[in-house]
């Protein structure tokens, strides 16, 4: 098969395919749509570099750093350092949770309660978590115990504080129908204020995921001996520039794994809200 | 069809008063008086309207049979006992419907036969059943926001139905629906009314929905509430055909109630 033969197949080819079924068509044509703005950054990431507009030692062209990528993936390295961040954040995340849906629950349903402590709360919530890094370092050490405390304290207040929110907005008129059928506080609290505030409730959770992924990360930098924050932080300081950069994208990559996920599950439990 | 009131009515006030502490006041000490010593007396089986003017405690004098507030003094008693509380022989229906939204219609009539300990085996199918009765087989599985507001109220009045009360209360139960659908849905009460033999008391501002409706209609002053007068209303079956709201009976009792509550409503929209 000569040369000229291959290359004036392809077009008709795709042609064929997308003709043949227009859902096809239609669907190739979203994904191209999608995928345009994010294909013509990595394109200019490769060529800005190359044609020296960009300084290529401090930003390689996208091939060397997808090439670096590929090096890390094999050597087992980059999974080592991922493995370590998503075990890091994900229990401080679980743990925050476990602790602060319960206290978010009583904090919202008692008035006394919620007025003693909410002084304070907002005092905490209003600090930035990175502020109180060199705390749990001085007590906790550079070890997994530091960085998942430190997770979970910066994950522990949007999902506190959603969980109090959810608890205080369950629609009223909800309250009395169900008190209306005979339902005591606590079948009350059960089955109409815990299911009501399931969405808010979730909604802390993404928040809090968003930030455990940047504190822990912020915190490996700052001392840690595995992850992907301590290895892009590592990277720069031996200069292995395309490495780095590596690591970011697998960060970048990670973030975007654990929003979607969350974000369906999130779809899954509100089935009943309106569109 | 005019009901006539026995010894032991199924629902009694006796001079029921509800104050309430009036936040506005400077001193503090002064109460809004909500309902000013009603009297009123409903037969088992009959379908009671209360009409009034915005603001005269018709849904305060529901709250209060419902068990869900009490009386500031008087009694209110149902078939001769002081109520305490809610109650599964009371069921009552808003106006706003009160879906749960994350349950399914069936979910949401299920959950007042859960409020009463059916186990599952015998939930679902008399859910399925009331549902039937309101008209919607077939839509067991939608949540409240694939649903129209009658069909919310068809719900919800099948919730109410199904712990089997001996007497419910409406609240405006059709005030936020259509013209259309409202008249459709009065039907319906109607023909569910007339099948299950429950005893009603119906909230409303209109009178139209009052003479339509009710077997007596109390009609209530304005604030501080008492009842003024009570009509009644006898217009016979319905028969589907009949525009019953043109004919000049209708027009009659429509005219008398008016009255009544013209003054009522200049004094309510006076304070």
């Amino acid at each position: 098969m000569s040369l000229v033969s291959t290359v004036r197949v392809r077009r008709p080819l795709w042609r064929r395919l997308a003709g043949k079924s227009p859902l096809r068509a239609a669907w190739l044509a979203n994904v191209t749509r999608r995928s345009l703005a994010i294909l013509l950054f990595c394109l200019a990431w490769e060529l800005l570099p190359r044609t020296g507009l960009v300084d290529r030692v401090f930003l390689p062209p996208f091939s060397e750093v997808i090439l670096a990528a590929q090096r890390l993936v094999l050597s087992g390295a980059l999974a080592e350092h991922a493995t370590a961040s998503v075990l890091r954040s994900s229990s401080g995340l679980a743990l925050a949770i476990l602790i602060a849906v319960p206290a978010g629950l009583v904090i919202g349903s008692n008035r006394r309660i919620g007025e003693f402590i909410e002084p304070l709360l907002e005092l905490f919530r209003n600090t930035a978590p990175l502020a109180l890094l060199p705390v749990f370092t001085l007590i906790l050490g550079i070890g997994e115990t530091s960085k998942i405390a430190m997770v979970l304290y910066a994950s522990a207040w949007p999902v506190l504080l959603s969980t109090m929110n959810g608890v205080r907005t369950v629609d009223p008129l909800l309250v009395k129908a169900a008190r209306s059928m005979g339902l005591g506080s606590v079948r009350l609290f059960a089955k109409v204020v815990l299911p009501a505030s399931v969405p808010t409730i979730f909604t802390g959770i993404r928040l809090a995921a968003a930030h455990s992924i940047l504190v822990l990360i912020a915190a490996e930098m700052v001392g840690a001996k595995a992850g992907l924050g301590y290895f892009v932080n590592a990277a720069e300081f031996n200069f292995q520039i395309p490495e780095m950069y590596a690591g970011i994208l697998a960060l970048a990559l990670l973030g975007l794994l654990v929003n979607v996920t969350l974000v369906h599950i999130e779809g899954r439990l509100s089935m009943w809200r309106a569109s | 069809m005019v009901a006539v009131v026995p010894d032991t009515p199924k629902i009694r006030f006796d001079r029921v008063t509800k104050s309430f502490p009036d936040r506005l006041a400077k001193t503090g000490t002064d109460q809004v008086i909500a309902l000013s010593r009603v009297d009123l007396a409903v037969a088992p089986g009959e379908f009671m309207v209360l009409v009034g003017p915005s603001g005269c405690g018709k849904s305060t004098l529901l709250e209060l049979l419902s068990g869900l507030a009490e009386p500031s003094s008087g009694t209110i008693r149902v078939d001769g006992k002081p109520i305490a509380g809610p109650g599964p022989d009371r069921g009552v229906v808003f106006q706003q419907y009160a879906l749960f939204p994350w349950r399914t219609a069936l979910g949401n009539v299920e959950f007042a036969l859960e409020a009463i300990g059916l186990a599952r085996a015998e939930r679902v199918p008399r859910a399925r059943h009331f549902l039937a009765l309101v008209g919607l087989s077939g839509f067991e599985h939608r949540y409240p926001h694939q649903l129209s507001g009658g069909m919310k109220q068809r719900v919800a009045i099948a919730r109410s139905l199904s712990s089997d009360p001996d007497i419910l209360l409406m609240d405006e139960p059709f005030a936020a629906l259509d013209a259309q659908t409202r008249e459709i849905l009065q039907d319906e009460l109607l023909r569910i009314w007339e099948q299950t033999a429950k005893t009603i008391l119906f909230v409303t501002h209109g009178i139209d929905e009052a003479v339509y409706l009710g077997q007596r209609v109390a009609v209530m002053s304005a604030r501080p509430g008492r009842i003024l007068d009570i009509v009644d209303i006898p217009l016979g079956a319905r028969r589907g055909d009949d525009d019953l709201r043109s004919s000049p009976e209708f027009a009659q009792l429509r005219h008398h109630i008016w009255a009544l509550l013209r003054g009522q409503v200049q004094t309510a929209t006076r304070h």
